[in-house]
């Protein structure tokens, strides 16, 4: 369990410690691009872009189609994003309903307490 | 709020997890200050379980709820918010006396989860999970995907709100 948050995360890690790719996913977060596009925009080889999208891709961060002979880049789902807050929405969203289920349970701990004086009465 | 405990010194609220604990599950736990058979009461006695399954802040009433819990049994809840309604539905598969339980979540089709229930009395205490398994990765994948939390549609459109402004003013996150 925890060894596949950890898994998940260092790939993202990894993927987002060189500036570069995060400059690719701050330009997809704008638009769609190729990697010729991108590789232009960065001042680097097609090479070099190639293995940038290649890391993003690999932490699903980027998702690439090759449609001809031209690979289109985008945004992944980034899966990470949404989960965490997901999680935290859930997380809220219990921890309302067990404040009030608190409440139920004192009610039902205070009504135990009398009804017990009362049969020892 | 806390009127009513002005006679008891103020319990210290006890803190909720979530953790995704593998693809296809999720788990959330929480400690109440009660023993066993009190929480499960709450958890199976539908009038209790109104009381607390909707929170007041959320803008959704919760319009009905039947539970017949046994094994076997089903269970529908029916939730109107903004002139419309949804229902969420199950059966019981495992009914275990202050202990645990386990029902189906069937409105969403084939992905819906199982939910298990187990409660753990400790020193006067319970310590309650909350698990769902997902038939697939995909499933929940899609459930994260979609923003829909449980019991709560996306539809209910107000729920982001609430809950971000439940959290900012309890300051527990």
């Amino acid at each position: 369990m925890v060894q596949y948050e950890r898994a998940r995360l260092d790939a993202s890690f990894a993927a987002l410690s060189d500036p570069t790719r995060r400059g690719v996913l701050e330009q997809l977060g704008r638009a769609d691009a190729s990697i010729t596009d991108l590789a232009g925009k960065f001042h680097m080889t097609l090479t070099g872009m190639k293995k940038h999208v290649g890391a993003l891709e690999q932490a699903g961060l980027v998702t690439t189609e090759k449609v001809g002979r031209v690979r289109t880049c985008k945004l992944g789902r980034r899966r990470l994003d949404d989960e965490t807050a997901w999680i935290e929405r859930y997380r809220r969203l219990w921890d309302a309903r067990f404040d009030e289920l608190d409440e139920v349970v004192d009610e039902l701990n205070r009504k135990e307490k009398i009804d017990g004086r009362k049969k020892r009465e | 709020m806390d009127a009513r405990r002005e006679s008891e010194p103020a319990p210290m609220k006890n803190r909720t997890t979530v953790e995704r604990k593998s693809e296809r599950e999720v788990v959330v736990t929480r400690t109440f200050n009660g023993p066993a058979r009190v929480v499960f009461e709450a958890w199976t006695n539908p009038d209790l379980l109104k009381r607390w399954w909707v929170p007041k802040s959320m803008g959704v009433s919760l319009l009905s709820c039947e539970m017949d819990v046994r094994v076997g049994g089903s269970y529908r809840l029916v939730f109107s918010h903004a002139g419309s309604t949804m229902d969420f539905f199950g059966r019981y598969l495992e009914v275990t006396p202050h202990s645990r339980l386990v029902w189906t979540n069937d409105e969403g089709g084939d992905g819906g989860a199982v939910t298990t229930v187990t409660f753990e009395e400790k020193g006067g205490e319970t310590e309650l999970v909350v698990h769902d398994l997902y038939p697939s990765k995909e499933a929940l994948d899609g459930a994260i995907a979609s923003g829909s939390t449980d019991a709560m549609p996306e539809t209910f459109e107000q729920l982001d709100e609430l809950l971000v402004a439940l959290g900012a003013s309890g300051g527990r996150s």
